[in-house]
């Protein structure tokens, strides 16, 4: 048993998944700091998602620990939805609720599982649409929003539940390019502000000005990690080079057999 | 200049869609002149138009008949409603025996005819249990066998709908914290009642019409429907206006209701896209 660092907003050990015959995660030791913000890259299937979808649960491990705050997640008889409240997590496609205003996407998991009263939800509402620089769109729907100001409701969404922890699952992955800034700009924020964060993404100058520490991952492993200007910069491994290259340079890409 | 001669006669496209769509407006007005001719107006109207039969329904017809069809129709939707999203939820329930029930009933009362349900309500369950009551008698008998019929129905619409709600929207709302009933209540069913608005509007209209076979339930004087009124009144007067009466009740219902279960269907697409 490895010790619980009650220090780390999250800890991983031994983590394992597979999906049925396919093993996706195949061991990760890793911990993420207070206030640290850790970019996760990696090629398509390496297990990212998978990763990250395991910090919350949302998939179940296999094998191995999750611990967020010190509580561990991966514990049957934690209280999974209290626990969850303490990670926020921005998705890829959004996910916004289409039915609902964005002042009731932002407002609706405060009011039922906190059980805040309407107007501390409002007030908190208003004071993160703000802090996204969407004030003014309170009343709109989902479908009436860009792309980018969409993925801006769901950040706000999940920081009006005042978690310790937030999880992007390639946040601007979905976007058209004039709209990617707007998104990583708040993100940048964000983490200026303190915020711990795990981000999966492809925007390697997002990921080598406002990370801590990048974790490259292959196969379902970590195949090097450390701070940016080194794993970015000078990867010590082959795979890792060869991912880079193909990101930074599409067009440059040889064709693998 | 042969070849030239030769295809003269031939007529032009244009000439010959004038020709053929001549043509059938031609033989569509012989008909009507035809049956016109040869339909006796007097007996016609006498037997499906006649206003001194049809003085006699009102205000019957509108007061105890309509009042009653749509009261059958309504609580025996609301009872299908509530039943049909039961059953969805438990079709779609991660215990097995849920699954099972909500199957079982979904084949067996798809695969009946409503007739044959309402024989039972009506018939069968005071035969196999004495003594039980219906609340609200022959209302609750009706709205219960109208319920049974199209809970199967709308159970299976509404499973359709829940399953249309993208993965997505149960995973943003887990991962705010909510529980999975609770994301079902504010985020999941919300959404798929809006996609089955247009087809359980047309459950609605299909109820409105089955609502005619509690006239197998024995009802009294003041509890008939629009179809069991034409048919005392029609064989009464010997006379088939009744019916007529009660078709047009009938559709000044459903037609308008059809219309706008497909421009619910309409507007759903446009706005999916
Ligand atoms: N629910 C699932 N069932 C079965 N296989 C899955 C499931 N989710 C993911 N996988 C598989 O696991 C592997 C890793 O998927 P994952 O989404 O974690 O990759 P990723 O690194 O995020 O890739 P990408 O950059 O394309 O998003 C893939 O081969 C994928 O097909
Ligand atoms: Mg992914």
């Amino acid at each position: 048993m490895t010790t619980v660092n009650p220090a780390a907003a999250v800890q991983i050990t031994g983590l394992q998944k597979a999906f049925g015959d396919l093993e996706v995660l195949r061991g990760i030791d890793f911990e993420v700091a207070r206030g640290e913000v850790v970019c996760i890259i990696g090629p398509s299937g390496s297990g990212k998602s998978t990763l990250l979808r395991c910090v919350n649960l949302l998939e179940e491990p296999t094998a191995g620990q999750v611990y967020v705050g010190g509580v561990e997640l991966t514990d049957p008889d934690v209280d999974i939805d209290a626990a969850r409240r303490r990670v926020g997590m921005v998705f890829q496609q959004f996910n916004l609720f289409p039915h609902l205003s964005v002042l009731g996407n932002v407002t609706i998991a405060q009011r039922k599982v906190l059980r805040r009263s309407a107007e501390e939800a409002d007030r908190i509402a208003r004071d993160n649409l703000v802090r996204v620089g969407l004030a003014d769109k309170v009343d709109a729907y989902p479908a009436q929003l860009s792309g980018g100001q969409q993925q801006r409701v769901a950040i706000a969404r999940a920081l009006a539940m005042g978690p310790d922890v937030m999880l992007f699952d390639e946040p601007t992955s979905a976007l058209d390019p004039e709209l990617v800034g707007d998104v990583l700009g708040v993100m940048r924020k964000l983490a200026l502000e303190g915020m711990t964060m795990l981000v999966v993404t492809h925007e390697m100058s997002f990921a080598r000005e406002v990370a801590d520490r990048v974790v490259f991952m292959d196969g379902g492993v970590i195949v090097e990690e450390g701070p940016p200007s080194k794993v970015i910069g000078d990867p010590a491994y082959e795979r890792t080079r060869r991912f880079l290259s193909r990101v930074l340079d599409p067009a440059a890409a040889e064709v693998e057999e | 200049m042969t070849e030239h001669a030769e295809a003269a006669p031939r007529l032009t496209r244009r000439q010959r869609r004038r020709l053929i769509l001549g043509g059938e407006y031609g033989v569509f007005v012989v008909a009507v002149v035809l049956l016109a001719s040869l339909a006796n107006w007097g007996t016609l109207k006498t037997n499906f138009a006649e206003w001194r039969v049809a003085k006699t329904l009102f205000p019957d017809i509108i007061t105890v008949g309509l009042r009653n069809t749509l009261l059958f129709t309504v609580t025996g939707f609301a009872l299908g409603l509530a039943a049909g999203l039961v059953l969805a939820l438990m079709r779609l329930s991660s215990v097995p025996p849920y699954r099972w029930f909500a199957i079982a009933y979904i084949e067996v009362f798809r695969g009946l005819p409503a007739l044959l349900i309402f024989i039972f309500v009506g018939t069968g369950i005071p035969i196999a249990f004495p003594g039980v009551e219906f609340p609200g008698g022959v209302y609750g008998q009706a709205a219960l066998a109208l319920g049974i019929v199209s809970a199967a129905y709308m159970a299976e619409t509404i499973r359709a709908g829940i399953e249309a709600v993208p993965r997505g929207q149960m995973e943003a709302a887990r991962t705010l914290g909510m529980s999975h009933g609770r994301a079902m209540r504010s985020i999941i069913i919300p959404q798929a009642l809006r996609v089955v608005i247009p087809p359980l509007t047309n459950e609605l209209v299909l109820l409105f019409k089955d609502s005619s076979l509690a006239l197998y339930l024995g009802v009294t004087l003041q509890q008939r429907e629009l179809t069991k009124i034409a048919q005392d009144v029609t064989g009464q007067q010997g006379n088939t206006t009744p019916i007529v009466a009660a078709a047009i009740c009938y559709l000044i219902i459903t037609i308008p209701l059809g219309h706008l279960a497909r421009r619910l269907e309409a507007r759903q697409k446009r706005g999916q896209r």
